[in-house]
């Protein structure tokens, strides 16, 4: 049904257009002269109809659903829903619209099977007034947009207003998108706050979310300290950074001043792909191959080094990091006036003495923001960590002890079917909410510092 | 004027000069084997990782299999049961016919030597003799997977030496299926169930079709979302945007989110789609629509180069003749445009198809046996299959996941190829 619809509507947009453009031909061929081509007259009318009823169309199918659950749910028998809990609210809701679509299993109540009965019927109503709607709204906007030609109608205003607006909408997103990350966001942690004080998250040193689901589970009572989290986050990150920057450095200053034309020519494409490689796969070759060494490794000397090393992932990070690192401290180093080189150069400084004294003293803003962001994609990686990282918080700075971060945490407690109005649920929302400030500043200062000194040198 | 001195004169800073040129040199030299070590080191790591993913997932892509002639006993499946019917026992007894050792009669032995066949054999069975009834009665020539711990057996993968205890195999086991492999029953053919068959619990079965399929329908609603909505915001901020306030926040913003962690947005996701807008949870519309914000920054910055890179000149040969602003962009820099802002589309997918932790979060890493006939089903993606088979512990999912990501990076190889034969055949240069 619902693509009846689309297909309504994808006719009569095409069905105005030709319509309008038509009209519009034979007023120009009555010997009247047309203000805008008549084109534009039959994209005017396409798009008067595309864009309302799209829209119509979308919302319908967004709130459809939740408003026939509503309904449904509502109409039960009085008192089956009294005293249950979110959780089992929705599996009663599951399995009435798994009756309905015809799984059954066992011998639901009769009460269940009406309520499915009602939900199909709905569903098929719904579906039916979406197909009617949609049909009633192109016909009334093709009849609107059809008094509309005549020779002195502006239809290239009228189509370039429509897509000026559209075009701004797009951009618009953008922004959306942000306050739709700060709104979400802002609005768990203000109900994770409720159950656990601020002072209590920001300086706690316990983090075991684990606590009891219902009342008679063993369990830990539940302590929600984000200390020893963002601790396991700086040692990671750590690790990662003082790997990623002197090979990335160094091999971005080697490919920029040293490197022959066609090590050059296969090297960049090369860490190309290393930065391509997706970070599920960094994880798995921590997993599979870098752990194992490290541990075998420790163990020859008589170190004991944990499964789950931070030395591992956070090893893997850095590999990872290298490509992004080099790529920026390349364009820095690019961005330095020739006029500079060749100073140095003429004044009979070597070419490395012309790198590390005058190359990179210049280049260093550059460079510094590349770090600076490689920092803050260290601590938001998450796929790596994950897999390779621990799970429990240890207050710890020692890179060879299992440390956990605040991805792994994110992820771990939201992963499986979670209820959004439990603590651990909004603890999630809390530690995403301090990731996404803590890199937001990084990143602004970093695009700042980057920008800045791009415009200082152009 | 003064005189210039002839022959050899002491000149102390040029000797100066001379004696740390060496040293200078030294210096240079050091730096360039830093250097060379630096990026060696880089290469080293991205060859020990396709080298360990190679040699493990490998063997992934061959199947360990048996020849049967299986009696289909009428006394054990009767047509009027259909589907139903006790299809394992009469593998077994097919099985038994090769090993002499073993009683019939015995529940416990006949247990053991039904395990060598993959569980998906009496399935496999089932469906043929559905579909044809009249085989029952007859003998039939069956081939079948044989179950993980032998397959690995077969390829070498499980070490014989290991004390008996700590194998997973006993020696009784392994005797069943050397006899079996010296009557020849034993073959191996290219495992194409890799990639037709659905997630599976056994190693043996398990496949990538629904991580392909959901993978698809993610991009396919990223694309759809992302490519129009990041291209009409690059062209309205790159031709029509006035220098307001407002522009320069979009501008700014739009940098700010291309640097966002992913898993913020997997917040994002789970919190407005699916916590205030009840969206199914795990359905890869979900996904692409959460990749598609994430990906929109990306596009919008290619197009936006893109359309720098158009020369003004073709503006202003458009506006001389009479053309609108809107015609002028649309007519002919957006056309010119198009190579660099399709090579910036296809690199942010591919960025998309990788992309793990969002999709983690808003639930697609559940344990789906079919592949999602539409977007709205329940499904996995490439990379949360590989997730998914990282975390297994059946050892046969360690080959099974190097493989599966190695399906992972062929797809983003061609993705990226697409991309430079767009940018080298049809990109201008002015």
């Amino acid at each position: 049904m619902t693509t009846l619809a689309f297909a309504i509507l994808l006719l009569a947009s095409l069905a105005a257009y030709v319509l309008n453009r038509r009209a519009a031909t034979g007023i120009r061929e009555g010997g009247a002269r047309l203000h805008s081509v008549s084109k534009y007259h039959g994209l005017f009318a396409l798009l008067l109809i595309l864009v309302p009823v799209l829209v119509m169309i979308l919302v319908w199918l967004v709130v459809q659903g939740p408003i026939i659950n509503a309904v449904v749910m509502g109409a039960l028998p009085d008192g089956t829903l009294i005293g249950l809990d979110t959780g089992p609210i929705d599996l009663i809701l599951a399995e009435i619209r798994s009756i309905a679509g015809g799984r059954i299993f066992g011998e639901p109540e009769p009460w269940k099977l009406a309520a499915a009965e009602r939900l199909t019927d709905l569903r098929q109503r719904a579906a039916l007034g979406l197909v009617v709607v949609t049909a009633l709204l192109c016909l009334v906007i093709m009849v609107l947009a059809r008094k509309k030609v005549s020779a002195g109608f502006r239809a290239r205003q009228g189509v370039e207003r429509i897509i000026s607006g559209l075009m701004i909408f797009c951009s618009v997103v953008a922004i959306l998108t942000t306050v739709g990350i700060v709104a979400s966001l802002a609005f768990e942690t203000y109900k994770f706050l409720r159950l656990v004080p601020l002072t209590e998250f920001l300086f706690g040193r316990n983090w075991e979310p684990q606590i009891p689901i219902r009342a008679d589970q063993i369990a830990a009572a539940g302590a929600f300290g984000w200390i020893p989290v963002i601790v396991g986050t700086i040692v990671i990150t750590i690790v990662a950074i003082v790997i990623a920057v002197p090979i990335g450095l160094l091999s971005a200053i080697y490919l920029f001043e040293f490197a022959p034309r066609r090590i050059r020519a296969v090297a960049k494409p090369l860490l190309e792909i290393l930065a391509g490689v997706p970070t599920v796969v960094y994880g798995f070759f921590a997993v599979l191959v870098v752990a194992p060494a490290i541990r075998s490794f420790g163990a020859s000397l008589g170190i004991p080094v944990a499964p789950n090393t931070a030395l591992a992932a956070g090893g893997v990070m850095g590999i990872m990091l290298v490509p992004f690192i080099s790529s920026f401290a390349d364009d820095a180093l690019s961005a330095v006036p020739q006029a500079m080189r060749d100073g140095a150069l003429a004044l009979g400084a070597t070419r490395a003495e012309t790198v590390l004294e005058v190359l990179v003293p210049a280049a260093i803003p550059g460079i510094v923001g590349g770090v600076l962001l490689a920092v803050s994609r260290a601590i938001g990686e998450t796929m790596i960590v994950v897999m390779a990282a621990g799970l429990m918080a240890n207050l710890t700075l020692n890179p060879l002890e299992s440390v956990t971060t605040v991805t792994v945490q994110i992820v771990t407690l939201l992963i499986g079917d979670t209820s959004f109005d439990n603590p651990k649920t909004l603890a999630a929302f809390a530690l995403g909410m301090m990731l996404f400030l803590v890199t937001l500043v990084i990143n602004v200062f970093a695009l700042g510092i980057v920008r800045k000194y791009r415009e200082a040198y152009d | 004027m003064t005189d210039i001195p002839s022959g050899a004169v002491a000149r102390p800073a040029m000797d100066k000069v001379r004696a740390s040129l060496s040293r200078r040199h030294r210096r240079q030299f050091i730096l360039q084997a830093l250097g060379v070590t630096a990026i060696s080191l880089a290469f080293l790591m991205l060859f020990i990782l396709l080298a360990s993913l190679i040699s493990s997932g490998h063997k992934a892509f061959t199947q360990t299999e048996i020849t049967l002639q299986v009696f289909i006993d009428p006394g054990e499946i009767r047509s009027e049961r259909l589907p139903r019917g006790d299809f394992d026992d009469v593998l077994a007894a097919a099985l038994v016919a090769h090993l002499p050792s073993v009683d019939p009669n015995d529940r416990a032995a006949m247990r053991v030597v039904g395990g060598i066949l993959s569980n998906g054999a009496q399935f496999q069975l089932r469906d043929r003799v559905v579909a044809d009834p009249s085989l029952i009665g007859q003998t039939i020539a069956l081939r079948v997977p044989v179950s993980d711990p032998y397959d690995q057996l077969h390829k070498n993968l499980l070490d014989r030496t290991t004390p008996e205890s700590q194998r997973r195999l006993d020696d009784t086991q392994i005797a069943f299926f050397d006899r079996l492999n010296g009557i020849g029953a034993i073959s191996t053919s290219v495992n194409t169930g890799l990639l037709t068959n659905a997630d599976s619990r056994f190693p043996e079965l398990a496949g990538l079709k629904g991580a392909i399929v959901g993978s698809f329908w993610a991009l396919l609603t990223c694309f759809l979302i992302s490519f129009p909505l990041g291209i009409g915001a690059a062209i309205y901020l790159e031709e029509f945007a006035p220098r307001t306030k407002l522009s320069d926040v979009i501008e700014v913003n739009i940098n700010n989110l291309a640097a966002v962690p992913s898993v913020v947005f997997g917040l994002l996701a789970l919190a407005v789609f699916i916590g205030w807008f009840g969206m199914p949870r795990s359905a890869p519309l979900v996904g692409g629509m959460t990749l598609a914000l994430m990906t929109m920054p990306t596009i919008i910055i290619a197009t936006r180069a893109a359309l720098k890179a158009v020369p003004p000149s073709i503006r202003e040969a458009a506006l001389g003749v009479g053309a609108s602003k809107q015609q002028v962009v649309f007519g002919h820099v957006v056309p010119l445009a198009m190579p660099g802002i399709l090579t910036g589309t296809i690199i942010g997918l591919a960025q998309a198809l990788g992309e793990t932790a969002p999709l983690l979060l808003i639930g697609m890493n559940a344990f789906i046996t079919s592949a999602p006939p539409t977007p709205f089903d329940s499904a996995t993606a490439l990379p949360t299959q590989i997730f998914i088979w990282a975390d297994s512990p059946e050892r046969g999912f360690v080959s099974r996941t190097s493989a599966a990501i190695l399906v992972l990076l062929s797809f983003l190889i061609l993705m990226n190829a697409i991309a430079i034969y767009l940018r080298s055949k049809f990109e201008r240069k002015w």
